[in-house]
């Protein structure tokens, strides 16, 4: 056993309502800079849709993630080493920027600053990498907001995999659900496989995955390793960039920013411990459904007093063990099963999991009455199909989708007996396999929400390892170019447009 | 004093010293100072389209007639005639290999350069440095493979031959290399000028991933045994921290239960 820790994340999907304030308080910290305009760390997906980029569950076309070999072995589905390096010159798996989309703006000042016209000024768009005038905007970050564009389009979706897809472009049938998306920090990146220069790397005290920007040559394999396609290549610096888990903030014990401004307080983040040293074998489970149950065998209880002896043998300091056991991440994944990690199939055990949305009753509809199974409605006849729930969650594997689907229900009429009639019916509660103080937790945690039942994210010990003194004047968060600026010109010696380097500055 | 100078001592005496300083301490300088910048600055993100044949054609050319040109100009003369090849021969396959390759470099570069100059997306995100580099690039391999049509005209090696003592006399500090190349044809000349004027200009362009390039599979083959990379702050491997740890419970002191550091 190897204990390490992870802050791992879950987002609530029965809660979220598509406002993206997570994706744009993103962009302003992270992504407002040239090179990275096209580029979210996190996005909001209108599901079913192709999301963005275009098409980025379809590893066929893709080839992100893991592959299995007949032998057992794993490696990543676009090659092994070999084959990667010899896919240095061009790599053929890799997105163009329009499968993401030509990043614009518009020409908001024409509107102040135009002519006397017999015709209305317009704000025109205008590329934000050539400068041109764009006639026509093809694409956007979420060009399929609520169900936007064709049917025929949308349906393209990987999740409609075994699923009759023709009834859900009927408008009576249709059905959709928000998916909101970050790098998911995985225990088995394909992204830090997959990168020659080695410059990848996960930390191994919070999980983080991160890009050393020193390291990073531009090789561009992590950006198809990856199948979430949540790496950007910055076309300005040449050099990758992702989500970095706001890791300074977590650092600091304060949430990331999406999760902070999270309005639906659907974001929970909290301590993992997992044994490094059953994360190969994890992954290379044999069937693809296995591969959720494989994930949770990796995770290790924090109650438990030789998981507790072996985290402090390992490291794993007081404060972080006695974080986790007050996870609600945990709680969501291991106590209650209702969070299932994105796309288990890639192989690459993702961190940030999912609590799947409930939806209303498809048939309440037609029949004029709810389908109702031994007094509970029957999740299987939602709107949103059990089966694409469990595409994207659990492999395709519907039983545990199903099981938390009728949890969270369950509460709910537990919480109605409750509430309206004052009673607490144990009965609802055996049904699903819990308690009734078990149900009365969950919904003090996914329902009401709190800001401390939400994060219970532990300091970082930077004393452990640094010292003080050693730090004094250093050069703290620079440009990814340790303490050099480039030289004062306009120009750099070695190419190149140069930032000025510009210390933050109050005017008066 | 100047009475017996030569410019053909300056560029193929003095020159190549020059240049090869420029190339290595520029390297190591930038590595050391600016390694944020450097990268292999691909375009492949915003325009895929002549890309992908274009790279390909051209990297795999030109790191052939690289190699070719590394083996033919430094292996010892006395080497080949104590493995018995004949200078004729070595001529022969210089042609033969280095010639296709140089023509599937010089198609890879003309597409690359053709995009880099007409797409619009490429042009305005491209360096001015970019662009120059790809230029003199393609102008020497259009003038390295005119040269073969003066090669043709000699084939018994024996210009090869003094290109091979020019080489390694300069790079075993012999300062009368230059006379051996004084009387080649002009296009030899301009071709060796123009390659020194590129090494030279090598660590302030986008050539510096060359190295990395040539770095890329030693590291990710041999010093990454497994695939994934975890970075730890703790100055210390696990086995001895936990080596520690276990001292340190035995003790059953007040620290014993201080995770190891």
């Amino acid at each position: 056993m190897r204990v390490r820790a992870q802050i791992g994340k879950v987002l609530n999907l029965d809660k979220c309502i598509g406002c993206h304030t997570c994706s744009v308080t993103c962009k302003n910290v992270w992504t407002t800079r040239e090179g990275v305009e096209y580029a979210w760390f996190n996005n909001v997906e209108t599901k079913p849709g192709t999301g963005y980029p275009t098409d980025w569950e379809n590893q066929k076309r893709w080839n992100g993630g893991w592959a299995r070999s007949a032998s057992g072995k794993l490696h990543p589905k676009q090659g092994s080493k070999w084959r990667i390096l010899a896919n240095i010159f061009a790599n053929p798996s890799m997105p163009e920027i329009d499968d993401y989309y030509e990043p614009f703006d518009f020409d908001y000042d024409h509107l102040k600053s135009a002519p006397d016209m017999n015709a209305f000024p317009s704000a025109r768009p205008r590329s934000k990498i050539t400068g041109e005038r764009m006639e026509k905007i093809e694409k956007g970050p979420n060009w399929e907001e609520i169900l936007g564009g064709e049917f025929a389009k949308r349906s393209q979706d990987y999740n409609f995999e075994d699923v009759q897809k023709e009834i859900y472009g009927e408008y009576e049938n249709t059905f959709m659900m928000y998916l909101p998306r970050l790098c998911e920090h995985c225990l088995n990146p394909t992204c830090s496989a997959s990168c020659p220069s080695g410059a990848i790397y996960k930390r191994e005290e919070d999980g983080i995955v991160l890009i050393d920007q020193e390291k990073c040559r531009g090789w561009r394999m992590c950006i198809s390793g990856c199948p979430y396609k949540k790496v950007y290549y910055n076309w300005d610096t040449g050099k990758s960039e992702k989500c970095t888990f706001c890791y300074p903030r977590i650092e600091s014990g304060q949430p990331t920013v999406c999760s902070e401004t999270c309005v639906g307080r659907i974001r929970y983040l909290g301590v993992i411990l997992y044994d490094a040293d059953k994360i190969e074998a994890a992954a290379s489970a044999e069937r693809e459904t296995d591969l959720y149950g494989a994930q949770l065998d990796v995770f290790l209880d924090p109650n438990d007093p030789e998981v507790i002896a072996a985290a402090r043998r390992d490291g794993v300091p007081e404060d972080w063990i006695e974080a986790a056991k007050v996870s609600p991440v945990w709680k969501m994944a291991m106590d209650w099963k209702v969070a299932f990690p994105l796309h288990p199939e890639y192989r690459t055990l993702p961190m940030v999991w999912y609590i799947p949305p409930l939806s209303p009753i498809q048939n309440a509809a037609q029949a004029g009455q709810i389908a109702m199974s031994d007094q509970m409605p029957d999740v299987r006849s939602l709107r949103i199909p059990v089966k694409y729930l469990a595409n994207m969650l659990t492999a395709g594997d519907e039983e545990p989708i199903v099981h938390a689907l009728e949890r969270m229900s369950a509460m709910r009429l537990y919480m109605r007996a409750l509430s309206v009639d004052g009673v607490r019916d144990e009965a609802i509660a055996a049904r699903v396999g819990m308690s009734g103080r078990v149900i009365e937790d969950m919904y003090k945690i996914m329902a009401i929400a709190d800001y401390e039942d939400r994060f219970a994210i532990p300091t970082a010990h930077r004393e452990q390892n640094e010292h003080g003194a050693d730090i004094r004047g250093g050069c703290g968060f620079t440009d990814g170019n340790g303490c050099s600026t480039g030289e004062a010109g306009k120009t750099t010696l070695f190419g190149g447009k140069k930032k000025k380097f510009a210390l933050p500055q109050e005017t008066f | 004093m100047f009475g017996d100078f030569d410019i053909n001592f300056v560029i193929f005496g003095v020159m190549p010293y020059v240049a090869l300083t420029i190339f290595l301490v520029g390297s190591i300088v930038r590595y050391e100072r600016d390694p944020f910048t450097w990268k292999s600055s691909s375009s492949q993100l915003l325009r895929r389209k002549q890309l992908i044949w274009g790279s390909i054609l051209f990297h795999v050319g030109i790191l052939t007639v690289f190699f070719g040109h590394l083996v033919g100009l430094f292996t010892p003369v006395w080497a080949l005639d104590a493995i018995g090849i004949p200078y004729a021969l070595k001529q022969w396959m210089a042609v033969l290999i280095g010639g296709p390759a140089g023509i599937a470099a010089l198609i890879g570069s003309t597409m690359l350069l053709h995009r880099r100059l007409v797409d619009p997306r490429i042009r305005v995100t491209s360096t001015f440095g970019d662009i120059l580099i790809m230029v003199l690039i393609w102008l020497q391999l259009a003038i390295g493979l005119l040269t073969i049509t003066q090669t043709l005209q000699h084939m018994d090696g024996s210009e090869m031959v003094r290109f091979m003592t020019w080489s390694q006399s300069v790079v075993s500090w012999n300062i009368n290399a230059w006379v051996t190349v004084v009387d080649v044809h002009w296009l030899y000349k301009l071709h060796i000028f123009l390659g020194l004027i590129i090494t030279a200009l090598f660590p302030f362009t986008r050539l510096v991933h060359i190295w990395s390039g040539f770095a890329a599979p030693f590291r990710y083959l041999l010093t990454r045994p497994g695939y994934q990379i975890v970075r730890s702050r703790r100055h210390r491997p696990i086995e001895e921290r936990r080596r520690d740890f276990d001292t340190l419970q035995a003790k059953r002191g007040p620290t014993a239960t201080t995770p190891a550091e």
